[in-house]
């Protein structure tokens, strides 16, 4: 089983980067990064038009019904899905195993254009994705800094407080 | 598999309601749903089929509030209960860091509660997790029918390791809340301990 991800600042900051760039590089509407969970990591774009948590479970469960659909036929994963819709498109590919990339795109641009860019994206947000693992490996949740380390009764109690 | 984002403060779970078909699990989201405040909760997404048997999941994000200065986001799901649907089951069950499962009181549903329960074991153990061991609650829902057997029986014939145990009768949401609770305590403490 896959240890928790865990996302820093620092890591974050490049990952919008590349997200942000990806966006203007592909003439995209929207572009999207999700774990295979269906957790959302970062967006770039248009992200306040549409239910972003929606659109990661969704995302998940695409993938992972797909996923399933290539082991029966013995193939190892679909790497890209993509819907045609008559206004906007989905380009949905996998990164580094653990991410799915999303790009929501109109007639501004076109699928070989964002083939083209996400296959370039993908290899610097995989980077990006193993210097997090290095990362959390070496800082573990021992750390002093870890939110849930101390976490008492109380805290929990008082999230149901209501 | 829980996600940990220091940049935006807020923590990702996923916790899976599992079980026989026609149980409830699904009847247990739509009261919480009901039941949280609008700034609280997401959409609720159902892919069902025409009859509204659960084709493949239903989802509900549920923001708990705080723990520490992190935001705690809950990502609820169903699985689909009836048996032809385990390559599904199995899918969903993917990075879950809790489970409920969610029985049928009644007599007649005594054997696919037990069938469902061997079910939910194999696959969390294809997906690396153990039964015994990932935060677990259990309950016996529909207590209000006539045909539902004694709470006792069902705790000798369900309980396993002694995990918190609930009655329920979800669609008047009794039992629903205290169930989402102790999953989400046990899946909490589960981060402290890592």
């Amino acid at each position: 089983m896959a240890p928790s991800l865990v996302m820093y600042e620092e890591e974050f900051e490049r990952i919008s980067q590349l997200l942000n760039r990806l966006r203007i590089d592909a003439s995209a509407k929207i572009v999207f990064l999700v774990d295979k969970n269906g957790q959302q990591i970062a967006g770039a774009g248009e992200i306040d038009q549409v239910d972003t948590t929606s659109l990661a479970s969704l995302t998940a469960g695409n993938v992972a019904a797909t996923d399933g659909l290539a082991k029966l036929i013995g193939e190892k994963e679909f790497s890209i899905l993509f819907h045609e819709g008559r206004k906007d498109n989905i380009h949905i590919s996998i990164v580094g195993q653990r991410l799915i990339l999303v790009l929501i795109f109109d007639e501004r641009s076109s699928l070989g254009l964002v083939r083209l860019r996400v296959r370039k994206a993908s290899g610097d947000i995989e980077r990006v994705l193993s210097d997090i693992e290095v990362k959390s490996q070496e800082v573990g949740f021992d750390d002093a800094e870890s939110p849930f380390a101390e976490i008492t009764d109380e805290d929990i109690d008082a999230l149901f407080s209501e | 598999m829980s996600f940990i984002n220091y940049a935006a403060r807020e923590i990702n779970v996923k916790i899976v309601f599992y079980g026989p078909g026609l149980g409830g699990k699904t009847t247990n989201l739509q009261y919480i749903y009901e039941k949280s405040n609008p700034q609280q909760k997401g959409k609720l997404i159902s892919l069902a089929t025409e009859t509204d048997r659960t084709l493949f999941f239903d989802f509900l994000p549920l923001d708990l509030g705080s723990v520490r200065g992190f935001k705690t986001r809950f990502h609820l799901y169903t699985v689909p209960g009836q048996v032809f649907y385990d390559a599904s089951r199995k899918l969903i069950l993917k990075g879950v860091d809790g489970v409920v499962f969610v029985s049928d009181s009644q007599e007649a549903r005594m054997d696919a509660n037990a069938e469902s329960m061997k079910n939910l074991e194999d696959n969390l153990e294809e997906n690396g997790f153990d039964l015994k061991s990932i935060p677990y609650v259990l309950q016996f829902n529909k207590r209000d029918l006539p045909t539902a057997v004694p709470v006792d029986q069902m705790y000798r014939a369900l309980n396993f390791k002694g995990e918190p145990t609930f009655e329920a009768i979800a669609v008047q949401g009794m039992g629903v809340f205290e169930t989402l609770k102790a999953v989400a305590k046990q899946v909490l403490y589960d981060l402290r301990r890592r």
